[in-house]
């Protein structure tokens, strides 16, 4: 049992007492991707709306072009009341997760208290930034955080990049390699006042079409029936949306895009028609 | 040179069992029972800040009575015991058991190497996923473990309150019975302790994962019996 005297006290940092205790994970001293082909996790997107925040991630890991896991998971639960959604090498993006979940534990169990939603993005920044030697070998690992701030009643969100710098948006936040693409479409269909339907919808159009044009993000797989997963954090907390409301939806949005060609079918790129007319 | 006069190792001991004994004795007691829908932890405290009850890991709870900084430091390094076993193995692995054998390791060690032992007795209570899987480990100043089922009680005046609970308890009850005859229990015959005196947390048996829920000073009385 760890007892610590008062100056070397590690107080309520769990990350610093895994440090302590041997726990703490050492940064590759050469750049591994090189060698070895890193498990990657992708596309992710946050979104604020009037009751809060939806997260989502699309299910693929890939190594170079193999798709290493079709369902793998990228949004969790932080605490009651936030969530974290990663990109990046998926090993240490996971256990990145898996300590700042405890982190977050363990200060309201030491403190009696819980850590303010501010508190806990910094506190993400920190294990971000100290990956950085980890990240300048090949293991990068970005994340978003989104929660519901109880103290000022809305929801919020925070990007991050490799060397920890923390950025607060206002409307939307994405990371991986589709979330560029996955942060147009959100971009040009955001308003002020998003309803829960609007902004599941607008995660779920914003991961397909980021999908449709990034090999490492995965769409929906019918076949299989694996979706993104989707969550909402509100003042009730942290709600994943079952996966039978994300298969419906899709079947809704295909039925849009298909309508929108009047073929019954989502046309093909613009390339193949020109090539027909030929 | 001054020669140290001889102590039998008996008194020493007794000196310090009797030294921790009162120690404790100042403080107020506290009882843990158990009732259908999980485990119950009702605490004369009039602090609302300074807790005596507090959570441990998903299913344990830490409870101590006595000298407020020492059981606080044991429960700090619980949670931390806790939090790094199930970093390290999973969280299915952290149980009541193995943290109360720690104590028992550390109250004992201080009880006999240290000039003073710790005035506190402690409680690590486990809820289960049925009535028979509860564990209560009710560990005493020099290291002495108990393994009680059914209710358990820390403090001073033990013995009269475990004779009445002994009287009113009864298996499969509801929060608000089992919370009365807890309070009762506390007072006794002669006094009667309203929200105000009194710090509750409960394990919750159908909790899916942290169990442990304060009820917090404004909502007690909804939880109480009419004075």
């Amino acid at each position: 049992m760890p007892f610590f005297a008062p100056s070397d006290d590690p107080g309520p940092d769990f990350a610093a007492l895994a440090k302590i205790q041997g726990l703490a994970p050492i940064a590759p001293l050469s750049a591994v991707d090189d060698r070895l082909r890193i498990t990657h996790a992708t596309t992710v997107v946050a979104v604020r709306y009037v009751d809060g925040v939806v997260m989502a991630g699309d299910r693929r890991a890939t190594s170079g072009n193999i798709i290493s896991h079709r369902a793998i998971e990228k949004v969790f639960p932080a605490d009651r009341h936030s969530g974290v959604a990663i990109a990046g090498a998926a090993g240490p993006a996971m256990e990145m997760v898996k300590l700042f979940q405890l982190q977050l534990e363990h200060y309201e169990k030491v403190e009696g208290s819980q850590l303010s939603l501010e508190g806990k993005a910094n506190q993400l920044g920190q294990m971000v930034r100290n990956n950085l030697p980890a990240a300048m070998q090949g293991l990068v690992v970005v994340p978003i955080f989104a929660g519901f701030d109880v103290r000022r009643e809305t929801g919020r969100l925070f990007q991050y990049d490799i060397t920890g710098g923390r950025y607060e948006e206002s409307n939307f936040a994405t990371s991986g390699s589709g979330g560029s693409l996955a942060g147009s479409v959100v971009k040009m269909k955001f308003h002020e006042g998003l309803t829960r339907d609007e902004a599941v919808d607008l995660v779920i159009t914003a991961l397909f079409e980021a999908a449709d044009e990034d090999s490492a993000t995965g769409g929906p797989d019918m076949v299989r029936g694996i979706y993104p997963v989707v969550a909402t954090i509100t003042l009730d907390g942290f709600e994943r949306v079952l996966d039978a409301e994300i298969a419906e939806r899709f079947v809704g949005l295909l039925d849009v895009l298909a309508s929108r060609d009047g073929g019954g079918r989502i046309s093909e790129t613009a390339t193949e028609t020109a090539g027909g007319a030929l | 040179m001054s020669m140290p006069f001889y102590v039998a190792p008996e008194q020493v001991m007794k000196d310090r069992a009797d030294y921790a004994r009162k120690g404790i004795a100042r403080g107020r007691s506290l009882v843990a029972v158990q009732f259908a829908g999980g485990i119950a932890i009702v605490a004369e405290n009039p602090s609302t800040t300074l807790r005596k009850v507090s959570e441990i890991y998903d299913r344990i709870a830490f409870a101590g009575v006595g000298k407020y900084n020492e059981f606080d430091q044991l429960r700090i390094a619980g949670v931390r015991a806790a939090d790094l076993k199930g970093f390290s193995y999973s969280r299915e692995d952290v149980d009541a058991r193995s943290l109360g054998n720690q104590y028992a390791q550390i109250l004992g060690q201080v009880f006999t190497h240290e000039m003073k032992p710790m005035e506190v007795e402690i409680l690590v209570a486990e809820v289960g996923v049925a009535e028979p899987d509860d564990q209560f480990f009710h560990i005493l100043y020099d290291g002495t473990v108990m393994d009680e089922n059914r209710f358990t009680v820390l403090g001073g005046d033990a013995d009269a309150i475990a004779s009445r609970l002994e009287a009113t308890w009864a298996p499969g009850l509801d929060l608000l019975s089992v919370l009365a005859l807890a309070v009762a229990a506390l007072a006794g015959p002669d006094r009667s302790l309203v929200a105000s005196d009194l710090e509750v947390a409960v394990l919750d048996r159908g909790a899916q994962r942290r169990s442990f829920r304060r009820i917090e000073r404004a909502e007690l009385p909804a939880f109480l019996p009419e004075a």
